[in-house]
């Protein structure tokens, strides 16, 4: 070490970031930040998608892939940003460990968790085999994995979302860095299963006496978790400061925004009309698919999962029914029932026709036009090879075949306006021809609305549409969708796994769990008081990390 | 062309000799040094195109024996009878070009069709399409050809027939898997859900977003099915005796070492073809990609 470079060492600090530039073929992402992190300290890097912070993070490692950087970061007094390929390779995964958004493609499916472990203890600590698989035990257990030793052979795939995590948590913790950069460490996981990784972390951190550097759009995780908090915004830190501080008081604009961004509660109250035609009715709504049976059974009979078993449920005008539930709880395949894309049991009504029967007599068209969707991901909801004005037009072109093309334009830029997206007037006839992925996540979202729109639906299955967005477009799109439901009478039956969406959004709730419906009621007088555990689980999972 | 004050086409038909002050009543040969006096004098003049040999023609006027080498006249030599080489070159590429285009747009058109279907309804009649195709696939396809060649007499049509018999079940597998991933997308989904029909959502969704794939693989097809027609030829069970061919030329290159100019003219005749074709490939899908196309 050089006395130049010891003269940048300041006294507790672990990571000292400097004018960090972050470019992209001459195309800056990060225009020069500074933060440090003391040891033992935990840091929040916040932002939205596409501000900039998983790029910082990892390009401090130079994980980046063809990205130019320039800048400076101490580690412990060494530029992590001058050290030649050789030697960072030694900061990786032993200084410096990184725990991934999404466990299933950070792990390598054809190894087992405990080869992978071991791997590190042996690169980095020198261990011989046997001594590692003592290690990746001890490992798997601290990080409460049950059956650790048997856990050790298993292989990613075998393992559920959150022994996933644990597992990589465990490989992160393998080499006892002093750093723990956690990307998104809870995103890709069910709500309930969130808490527990975050404290499993906090608890680690406090062992260890680690430093973490948590990159998050999630304020609730911040809350909960974090000392000291960085907000980012468009590749600048635009705040820095203690996490109580920031959020009692954010100085920024752009905080301000985002913590403001919680979605609000704006729906229509007034209690429902009786005797009039529910929009969705369903009874005894059962749901199956066929799966293989296993051995010499499986030539002959399939078994069926149940995917829905004997729902009830009841849309009426203008109301909002919302199904929250773990994935995997079935309330996707529901959805996807109400739409008549799947063969089903029991009674579905739209609007008091029944979807089998309208299916038999081959009305199911009129019946289509009635209800409509949305997805959760704007992204694989549009067709990448056809204009906007194809994919909000295409509704037209089957219910309404006798307009022109010009009063086709004509009302699709109209139901664009009302989605609120308005194009510049002078180039109206362009912007119809832009492909989807010329646009931004919330603007596709808003382009999914139109095209369901388009075709005067009276009921609008949304199907988690809100949680591949940023909080703050999340919120724009939740109003969005509140006023059109004000002004259009429009019913929605809503599928989330986010409690703060359902509150806000709903009328009345249904909880499912296992294709079951455990326990409904009116939307308020529910969350504020669960009976069934599970829905208390939800709920506190939801509440606990409430803020503000 | 211009004699004796009046003007000829002989691109449209022939003219006896007779015509041109020869002795006998048979079409012209052009390249006769007496005509070709004939028609340099007296104010008479012919325009020749730049390479003055059709791919049948054999030069009975060549100053050394078939096969000779590049000269003046035959610019890269002539083949063992005497045919100028470099015509029967622009020619047999056309044939293979254009054989190998019609080739690729069969198979690809049987292979699209034929994926499409099974990847979008899927279920049993994708298993039953899958068998067949097994089946299908293990017929020895070099056999037949020969087989047929020895029924039939050996003709362009016929080779073509035969070839994409068997040459679209390579890319039906490749459009089955991108219609079995892209059937489930979101999309497709909001589409059902608006109510459009099966076919209107294979065409206007699925089909532009499956067809990747196939871009990928036409340059390599084309050159697949030019080097196919070039080695059934080759081996004498292409295209009629006659019918210049890359393939036959090649051949008369393996039965004559020593005219050297045969095999390396057609060697990088080939080569050049198949090195555009990729090029040509990638560029075509680079095109066709609406996110690459604006960048």
């Amino acid at each position: 070490m050089t006395a130049e470079q010891t003269g940048h060492l300041r006294d507790g600090v672990l990571l000292d970031v400097k004018n960090l530039r972050v470019g992209f073929g001459g195309h800056d992402v990060v225009h020069g930040i500074d933060f440090h992190i003391a040891p033992g300290e935990k840091l929040a890097l916040v932002g939205e998608s596409g501000s900039g912070k998983t790029v910082s993070a990892l390009s401090l490692l130079r994980l980046v892939h063809n990205a130019q950087v320039s800048g400076t970061a101490h580690l412990n007094g060494r530029d992590l940003l001058g050290l030649s390929e050789q030697a960072l390779r030694g900061v990786r995964g032993d200084d410096v460990a990184i725990i991934f958004q999404e466990p299933m493609t950070a792990l390598n499916p054809l190894y087992s968790v405990g080869d992978q472990i071991g791997e590190v203890l042996q690169l980095k600590k020198g261990l011989s085999g046997k001594q590692a698989s003592a290690g990746v035990v001890e490992l798997l257990a601290s990080t409460g994995i049950p059956e650790p030793a048997r856990r050790a052979g298993a292989f990613p795939h075998q393992l559920s979302g959150g022994q996933r995590q644990r597992a990589m948590i465990a490989m992160a913790l393998a080499s006892a860095p002093k750093l723990l950069l956690a990307d998104e460490p809870t995103t890709a996981l069910d709500v309930s299963l969130r808490g527990q990784i975050l404290d499993l972390l906090s608890d680690l951190q406090r062992q260890h006496g680690m430093a973490v550097l948590l990159i998050t759009h999630d304020l609730n995780l911040v809350s909960r978790f974090a000392d000291r908090v960085a907000v980012m915004e468009q590749g600048r830190l635009v705040e820095q400061g203690g996490v109580r501080s920031v959020f009692e008081a954010p100085a920024h604009a752009y905080t301000q925004r985002l913590l403001a961004s919680r979605p609000l509660r704006d729906v229509v109250e007034e209690p429902v009309e009786q005797g009039a035609l529910p929009c969705l009715r369903t009874r005894g709504l059962r749901v199956s698919y066929p799966v293989r049976l296993p051995g010499i059974r499986g030539w002959f009979k399939k078994g069926a999962f149940v995917a829905v078993g004997g729902a009830n449920l009841q849309i009426a005008q203008g109301r909002t029914l919302g199904v929250v539930g773990e994935s995997g709880s079935g309330k996707s395949t529901l959805a996807l029932a109400a739409l008549g894309l799947l063969p089903y049991d029991g009674e579905l009504q739209v609007e008091g026709t029944d979807w089998r029967q309208a299916q038999e007599q081959g009305e199911s068209k009129a019946l289509r036009r009635r209800i409509q969707v949305v997805f959760q991901d704007p992204f694989s909801s549009l067709s990448p090879r056809l204009t906007v004005e194809q994919i909000v037009g295409e509704g037209l072109t089957v219910h309404a075949p006798e307009l022109s093309p010009a009063e086709r334009r004509e009302k699709v830029v109209k139901i664009l306006a009302e989605v609120g997206l308005v194009p510049d007037p002078k180039q109206v006839g362009d912007w119809l021809q832009r492909y989807p992925h010329e646009f931004s996540g919330g603007q596709r979202q808003r382009l999914a609305i139109a095209r369901a729109l388009i075709v005067e639906p009276q009921l609008l299955v949304l199907d988690e549409p809100t949680s591949a967005l940023d909080v703050t477009v999340q919120q724009q799109v939740l109003s969005l969708l509140q006023r059109l439901q004000c002004e259009r009478g429009l019913s929605y039956l809503l599928i989330t796994h986010d409690v703060d969406v359902i509150r806000a959004m709903a009328h009345d709730v249904v909880v499912m769990k296992d294709g079951e419906v455990v326990e409904s009621g009116a939307c308020l007088a529910l969350l504020s008081q669960p009976s069934h555990p599970y829905t208390r689980d939800l709920v506190r999972a939801a509440g606990q990390s409430g803020l503000v | 062309m211009r004699y004796e004050g009046e003007t000829y086409f002989p691109m449209l038909r022939d003219y006896p000799e007779t015509v041109f002050g020869g002795d006998f009543d048979t079409a012209t040969d052009y390249l006769d040094p007496f005509i070709q006096e004939r028609l340099s004098t007296n104010g008479n003049w012919a325009l020749y195109t730049l390479n003055t040999y059709g791919p049948k023609t054999v030069n009975y006027f060549a100053k050394s024996p078939n096969p000779a080498g590049p000269t003046a006249e035959n610019w890269l030599g002539t083949d063992a009878q005497g045919r100028d080489l470099l015509a029967q070159l622009l020619y047999g590429f056309r044939v293979s070009v254009l054989f190998a285009l019609a080739l690729t747009a069969v198979g690809t058109l049987i292979g699209v069709l034929t994926g499409a279907i099974q990847g979008y309804f899927g279920g049993k009649l994708d298993l039953a399409f899958q068998r067949f195709i097994e089946i299908w696939g293990s017929m020895p396809e070099l056999y037949l050809l020969i087989i047929f060649a020895a029924i039939f007499s050996p003709s362009l049509p016929l080779l073509l027939v035969l070839l994409s018999l068997f040459g679209w079940m390579g890319l039906s597998d490749y459009v089955r898997a991108e219609f079995l991933r892209n059937r489930q997308l979101d999309y497709v989904r909001a589409a059902r859900a608006l109510g459009l029909s099966s076919g209107q959502i294979i065409w206007r969704h699925v089909l532009p977003n499956s067809l990747t794939p196939v871009v990928t693989f036409l340059p390599f097809r084309m050159s697949g099915a030019i080097l196919a027609l070039t080695s059934l030829d080759f081996l004498g069970l292409g295209v009629p005796p006659g019918t210049p061919s890359l393939g036959e030329l090649l051949s008369q290159g393996k039965n004559n070492i020593d005219a050297w100019w045969i095999s390396l003219f057609t060697f990088l005749v080939l080569v050049t073809t198949l090195l555009l074709l990729t090029f040509m490939g990638d560029a075509l899908r680079d095109a066709l990609d609406p996110r690459k196309a604006d960048q």
